[in-house]
């Protein structure tokens, strides 16, 4: 007997996705597969081990690059996803007004220019800001960092303030509840799984980002990310698929969060 | 006294002055460390280049002119830049193939996510989110270990008998394009799904009604309607594709330069900063008309469908 026929069925689409599925993880896992390889070759298997964990462990430049990667992702993210709520908060649940398409299009600018252009420009910019002032700390990174957050903390406490209607709000305010309090004590609460996703968003967007760093950094202030791009263009050990595996893992928890956080929405 | 109009009037005059307030702090940071920055670029693609790199403050249009010429170093005759243009040409095509490579794989990979059930649609997805969200520079270094001469792939073709030399695939384009389509497959994905998830499948069934084929419904039914998703996931993957700055720098071993590498070039060696500003502009531009491709198509497509 044939197959019952199926509407939904394309031929050959089945395949091409499961070996797009396929080959999306295979690289991964063969990289976090030579993470745990003794040899020091990356191409022969030599049994399994730890080594290159405890080597990036005790390696200074390492552990510098991954503090200061944290440092940078942190204070970005923070600071994006405060100044996203506040611009979520204006410009959602409005009617439109002069200045709002403005703004929606100021706050995704940075996900329209490439990252390259926005990496010449800050190096550029904040070149001329150094000889100015003398000022050379983490500061550029950090705004740097903390601009193009921004539209990714953004887009999700913007989703969860549209799906919010302002019922609970007015009833707090015809409790005579000042904005302040209506606001710290039902608006935020509602709102809080997205600025926590926004957050998430924000600090993982920061942590990854190689381009617009490796203009901005000064001298000695490599992230994780640029440390690792340096080592695979000088050549590679198991040790950079040992970094690879423990910021993949970090990674891969904080996306998971933010999954089920989002989900919890319904 | 005021009227009960003007009253109102006030209000919304007062509410939307806190909105500016409120949105400030986010406009401000962005108009600093991301938009102005961009018009100073402008500015610098004007200038004299400086003797250890950044600017002379007189004006030139020389940093334009080498965009797409050289001059002579003996004679000062013009002649066009070859080498640019090969890059040029290399960026452009090797964006668009991989834009329609990703689309190749990505509508059937969209299109098998969205007839899954309701209920484990969600982890299909999330399969495609994870790999979206980890660090793009280690993904492009996973692609590097599986086709690098030691690799998997070169082991298992040299083990089976195929080949007895490792075929070189790291360093070349097509190396570049594979690990495009590896970390921007998701790009594509993710808004053809949006889009097909929405698909009415009785028009699918009345195709089929009529007698048409697998592929007529394909092309004449399914493909018309997800085409918003077509466009938006093409231009995901065609923007950051062709301002790629880690991929090629990492599987084009630094001869097989595109856009990105050789405006970094300008900035580090080649200590011409009117110029690495002058092509950081052209891929603006390249970009901008991207946008306005996809706008137009856009707002059209949804005027069409009502």
């Amino acid at each position: 007997m044939a197959k019952r026929f199926s509407i939904r069925q394309q031929t050959g689409f089945t395949t091409i996705a499961a070996a797009c599925f396929v080959l999306l993880y295979v690289p991964i896992a063969v990289l976090v597969a030579y993470a745990f390889n003794e040899s020091t070759s990356v191409s022969e298997w030599g049994g399994f081990s730890l080594r290159w964990f405890a080597a990036a462990w005790n390696n200074d430049q390492v552990i510098d690059a991954s503090l200061r990667s944290l440092k940078i992702a942190s204070s970005a993210a923070v600071i994006a996803t405060v100044a996203a709520t506040m611009a979520a908060l204006a410009t959602t649940r409005t009617r439109a007004y002069r200045g709002l398409t403005f703004k929606y299009a100021f706050i995704n600018q940075p996900l329209m220019v490439p990252e390259i252009v926005t990496g010449v420009a800050l190096l550029i910019f904040f070149a001329q800001i150094k000889v100015a002032t003398g000022y050379s700390g983490l500061g550029y990174l950090i705004a740097a960092h903390t601009a193009f957050c921004i539209p990714f903390a953004y887009l999700p406490i913007r989703a969860r303030l549209e799906n919010m209607d302002l019922t609970l709000e007015r009833a707090a305010a015809d409790l005579y509840a000042t904005p302040w309090k209506a606001f710290r004590r039902v608006t935020l609460p509602l709102l809080w799984p997205g600025i926590i996703a926004g957050l998430m968003l924000a600090f993982v967007i920061s942590l990854d980002d190689v381009v617009i760093t490796e203009f901005v950094k000064s001298g000695g202030q490599d992230t994780l990310p640029t440390y690792m791009l340096g080592q695979i263009r000088r050549g590679i050990t198991p040790e950079v698929n040992a970094i690879s595996t423990v910021f993949l893992l970090l990674s891969v928890v904080i996306v998971t969060l933010f999954f089920f956080l989002s989900r919890k929405r319904d | 006294m005021a009227t009960a109009a003007e009253i109102e009037k006030q209000t919304e005059a007062r509410e939307i002055r806190n909105r500016w307030f409120l949105s400030a702090p986010a406009l401000i940071i962005i108009l600093l460390a991301a938009s102005g920055p961009l018009l100073i670029v402008l500015l610098y693609s004007f200038l004299t280049p400086g003797p250890y790199g950044d600017v002379q403050w007189t004006f030139s249009t020389e940093g334009w002119v080498s965009v797409f010429l050289e001059r002579d170093i003996f004679d000062d005759t013009l002649s066009f830049a070859s080498a640019h243009l090969t890059i040029f040409w290399r960026s452009l095509k090797l964006a668009l193939m991989a834009t329609a490579a990703t689309l190749i794989f990505g509508f059937p990979t969209a299109y098998f996510i969205a007839t899954r059930p309701e209920r484990t649609r969600d982890i299909w997805l999330f399969l495609i989110t994870i790999p979206f969200w980890t660090n793009l520079l280690i993904r492009t270094f996973a692609v590097l270990q599986v086709i690098r001469n030691e690799g998997i792939i070169n082991t298992a073709l040299i083990n089976l008998g195929i080949t007895d030399q490792p075929i070189q695939m790291l360093y070349t384009d097509f190396a570049i394009m594979v690990g495009m389509v590896y970390v921007y497959l998701p790009l594509m994905v993710l808004p053809l799904y949006a889009s097909m998830e929405k698909l009415d499948f009785r028009l699918v069934e009345a195709g089929y009604d009529l007698y048409a084929t697998r592929w007529q419904v394909l092309k004449r039914i399914i493909f018309p309607m997800v085409r918003p998703g077509v466009i938006a996931g093409s231009i995901l993957v065609f923007i950051p594709a062709i301002g790629a700055y880690v991929t090629p720098s990492v599987l084009g071993g630094g001869k097989n330069m595109m856009f990105a590498n050789l405006i970094e070039l300008q900035f580090g060696q080649g200590r011409n900063w009117p110029l690495g500003a002058a092509l950081s502009i052209t891929v603006m531009a390249i970009v901008m008309v991207a946008l306005l491709v996809y706008v137009r198509n856009t707002s059209g497509s949804e005027a069409r469908h009502g």
